[in-house]
């Protein structure tokens, strides 16, 4: 199992925001997550990557317990993360921030991986030069997606990667990471609210309400408006 | 390209002022200006410090004067006991350094925010103001070495060669040192800043959380900046202590530690030359308005005398007018009247129509 979650909590403050999640993700499966606006999505993303700390439950990535551990642990043991609102460095041109994240890599070997993702980010190549800030929304969203990559992660957290981007660079992103899904390894959970790409991308999709999930569905029966009504809040 | 090619140019015409500087100064420089020009170089390390500490690092330090007065006086100290002063001067780097480690890592890994950092090492430098302040007593006393109290410490013996303490280096060496230091880590800085290091640390800077979740630990990261910026200051601490063969507590005092931040705002954030730039620029100003002593009874005669009051008027002009400060806005306006900046401009808002940030 890649990353197995046992009633897990977490709160802010004194407002319990997850009451006991329990899931397991496999090695090269790619997960969706859907729920209505606060119902706790980004925060288990938050959760898993240790921005918030668990008040109860279990965490395993593979074999290690990241249950307590720091963020930078958990991103070294291979855990990558794209926020929510990209979170690229605006000051740094596209190749630094390409090279931030190579983390795990010895300077040497940086070339070569970035060189590799970069294979699957042909728009980026001639941007190298330019810095974070000056790149499109959509440019951004690619940029915060390879830089992950970079620190070759076993497993990918991708928070809300369409939310405010042109529609063709979604399909950009959508054929670049259905290309990635099909190479060895790389495992994602995918938190979302557009429903054509979360159902284009998952090969199954846990449903989250009130802190603790619900229901797990499959990416055809997204077109079932009745359960997408009743679930996820979202009128198709 | 273009910008790199600017970024060499730049690097190379620092290169040949600054050793064209260093080499000519003495031989047609009048003995008191070489001396005054030896202090300015001094305080240009001490400048340097806190320009990686704070400009790259992102970490407002108030007290950088606690590494630079802790390193004058391990220098005093040491050189009282021993007489040969390569000891000494390591020990002028190495104990402030150590300091800045010990005092960073409770800040650090206490992950106390960025205000209380400023109050806590402001606090430090005042404390060790006033303990070093209240040995005056002749029951005061390292080795042979009396702390003197506000009286500081007098006569300390001048550096020598290494290992031939009868080789002491003169004023006119001292200002070989002081000039070759400055270039020294002014290119050392360059360097680490371009390395990995450089670029994980202003990372860091821009946004800590993010930093982290790519898998760098920004307290191991910040740590390690603070501690070379103690050594740094503590070097300057040394230097400082051979200039003028004497320290007193005020080197740890309130406008000492205020001064440092001034060169850094007027200078630039986010450069090197910037702050010595500020550095040298404000002692100038300093030492020229303090010499201009009022000869008559005109009001703004007695107003241009008055330093304090001109520095004053100086930094909050440049806080509100020149935010980014001297050398960023004349590279800003450098670039503009070469056109590139007009170019990028037109470039950015090609791109730029649904940016995120």
């Amino acid at each position: 199992m890649m990353l197995d979650v046992q009633g897990l909590r977490t709160a802010y403050g004194r407002i319990p925001i997850l009451n006991g999640i329990s899931f397991a993700v496999g090695e090269g499966e790619f997960v969706g997550i859907l729920g209505h606006n606060g119902m706790g999505k980004t925060t288990l993303l938050k959760a898993l990557m240790g921005f918030l700390p668990a008040t109860g439950g279990r965490v395993r990535l593979e074999q290690d317990d990241i249950t307590a551990a720091e963020p930078y642990r958990r991103a070294r043991l291979g855990l990558g993360y794209v926020p929510q609102g990209r979170e690229i460095f605006p000051q740094l041109t596209v190749l630094d921030n390409l090279r931030m994240g190579c983390s795990k890599q010895q300077s040497g070997a940086e070339r070569e991986t970035i060189e590799a993702v970069l294979e699957e980010f042909p728009r980026l190549k001639r941007l190298l030069d330019r810095t974070g800030g000056a790149l499109s929304g959509g440019e951004q969203q690619l940029l915060a997606i390879a830089r992950c990559l970079c620190g070759k992660p076993r497993l990918v957290l991708l928070d809300e990667p369409t939310e405010g981007i042109q529609p063709s660079i979604i399909d950009e992103i959508v054929e670049t990471l259905q290309r990635l899904r099909g190479r060895s390894g790389l495992t994602m959970i995918l938190v979302e609210q557009n429903l054509d790409f979360i159902a284009a991308l998952s090969q199954r999709i846990l449903i989250i309400q009130k802190g603790t999930i619900t229901r797990e569905v499959q990416p055809d029966e997204l077109h079932d408006a009745s359960l997408v009504g009743e679930f996820i809040g979202i009128t198709t | 390209m273009n910008q790199r090619w600017l970024n060499i140019l730049g690097l190379a015409l620092v290169a040949v002022i600054g050793i064209a500087f260093m080499i000519l100064t003495p031989r047609f420089a009048e003995l008191d200006t070489v001396l005054e020009l030896t202090v300015y170089m001094v305080m240009a390390v001490l400048a340097l410090s806190l320009a990686l500490i704070w400009g790259y690092g992102g970490i407002l330090c108030f007290g950088q004067s606690a590494f630079f007065g802790l390193g004058a006086y391990a220098y005093a100290i040491a050189m009282f006991n021993i007489g040969e002063s390569t000891v000494p001067v390591l020990l002028a780097i190495i104990l402030p350094a150590a300091f800045a480690a010990l005092l960073g890592y409770f800040m650090f890994y206490g992950r106390i925010s960025d205000v209380y950092l400023g109050v806590i090492t402001l606090t430090v430098t005042l404390i060790l103001f006033n303990a070093i302040n209240s040995t005056a007593g002749p029951e005061f006393h390292i080795g042979t070495a009396r702390l003197g109290g506000f009286n500081g410490i007098p006569g300390i013996p001048p550096l020598n060669w290494p290992g031939d303490r009868t080789a002491a280096v003169d004023l006119e060496g001292m200002f070989y040192l002081a000039a070759g230091s400055v270039l020294v880590t002014y290119f050392g800085l360059r360097l680490l800043l371009a390395s990995r290091f450089g670029r994980i640390i202003v990372g860091i800077r821009e946004n800590e959380r993010r930093a982290e979740l790519l898998g760098y630990d920004p307290r191991a990261y910040k740590l390690a900046t603070f501690t070379i910026g103690g050594a740094l200051a503590g070097f300057a601490g040394c230097l400082f202590a051979n200039w003028g063969s004497f320290v007193s507590p005020t080197i740890f005092g309130l406008s000492q530690s205020a001064q440092i931040i001034i060169w850094v705002i007027v200078g630039g954030r986010g450069t090197l030359i910037g702050p010595i730039v500020g550095c040298i620029g404000i002692q100038w100003l300093s030492t020229a308005l303090g010499a201009n002593q009022p000869t008559g009874t005109d009001w703004w005669a007695k107003i241009f005398a008055n330093a304090p009051l001109i520095l004053g008027v100086i930094l909050i002009a440049f806080v509100l007018l020149v935010p980014k400060g001297l050398v960023p806005t004349l590279g800003d306006l450098g670039g503009w009247l070469l056109g590139l900046r007009g170019r990028r401009g037109a470039e950015r808002e090609r791109f730029e129509p649904e940016a995120a940030e």
